[in-house]
């Protein structure tokens, strides 16, 4: 079995799951989109909702970042920027929304 | 430091693969400012979203099927690049070469149409200086854009490492990182159409 730098097995497998998922899950929206198959918020929801599964198939087959212990540390890291981001976007956001209100 | 990597055991870890892990974990955590740096460059965006100064909006100037050929061209490169991993771990170097080279062009593709994109909306007027909404659409494709160009010089001369001196546990952590790199702007690129175009043209 090809081994990586890191010791972990690599195969082809992952590469081919990963790009149907992410092919599909790029098609949904895309289709929704060009169809105007449903009312435009639902829309903004499944293009949303699609957009984050696609991003979670990406990190689990393209980059391995799955639960084992070898992704852990790559794992906290993550976890660690998405708590800033949810305050820098969410304040972001919060802020200027409001500002807006009050004009 | 090589000798060590292929004379230990399996299930070992030596100094060498210690190493090597450490730059890929230092290099993941750079990801993550950068991930940081997109993430608000869109919350930009979308605060920006409605100031058109009465100019062009997302609605006259993207283009689905563009948008759409863009996206391919960028999961295929992430596909491709894949593939090379694989290879790279086999130590198959002339598949190696060949699936980057794949890669590079998938890429060179995508960058290519973006500058066209960006090119025929300025010379129509629209281009970052006609909007807040348009300075800040530039601002955050135009830097997705320069990181994309940025992977591209990087697998030329990765490529031309591979190509002249082989594969060794050395380039393969190089590419490796570069591999970090390149599916990470796959991802940036899905918050983007994601938020930018996909609603504009709804």
């Amino acid at each position: 079995m090809p081994t990586s730098p890191h010791g972990r097995e690599v195969t082809i497998k992952p590469c081919l799951v990963g790009a149907v998922l992410a092919l599909v899950l790029t098609a949904i929206p895309f289709g929704l989109v060009a169809a105007r198959a449903l009312r435009p918020m639902q829309i903004f929801v499944v293009v949303g909702a699609a957009a984050i599964t696609q991003v979670v198939v990406h990190l689990r087959y393209f980059l391995h970042l799955d639960l084992k212990p070898s992704s852990q540390t790559k794992l906290i890291a993550l976890c660690f920027a998405a708590v800033v981001l949810f305050i820098l976007v969410g304040g972001t956001l919060w802020i200027m929304f409001d500002l807006n209100y009050r004009r | 430091m090589t000798d060590a990597v292929v004379t230990a055991g399996a299930g070992e870890e030596t100094e060498a693969e210690r190493a090597l892990d450490e730059r890929a974990y230092g290099f993941w955590i750079y990801l993550m400012s950068d991930a940081i740096i997109f993430a608000l460059l869109l919350a930009t965006f979308v605060v920006m979203s409605h100031n058109t100064a009465d100019g062009p909006g997302g609605q006259t100037l993207f283009r689905l099927p563009h948008t759409f050929a863009k996206t391919m061209l960028l999961l295929a490169s992430s596909t491709t690049f894949g593939f090379a991993s694989v290879a790279i771990a086999a130590g198959q170097r002339r598949r190696a070469l060949a699936w980057l080279s794949v890669t590079f062009l998938l890429g060179l593709g995508f960058v290519a149409m973006g500058i066209s994109e960006f090119y025929g909306m300025a010379a129509a007027g629209a281009g970052p200086w006609r909007s807040g909404f348009l300075s800040a659409f530039f601002t955050l494709v135009g830097t997705h854009g320069t990181h994309v160009s940025v992977g591209l010089v990087w697998i030329v001369l990765l490529g031309c490492e591979v190509a002249l001196r082989g594969l060794n546990p050395f380039v393969a952590s190089r590419l490796c990182r570069l591999g970090l790199f390149w599916h990470f702007l796959d991802i940036v690129w899905i918050g983007i159409f994601s938020v930018v175009y996909l609603p504009a043209i709804l």
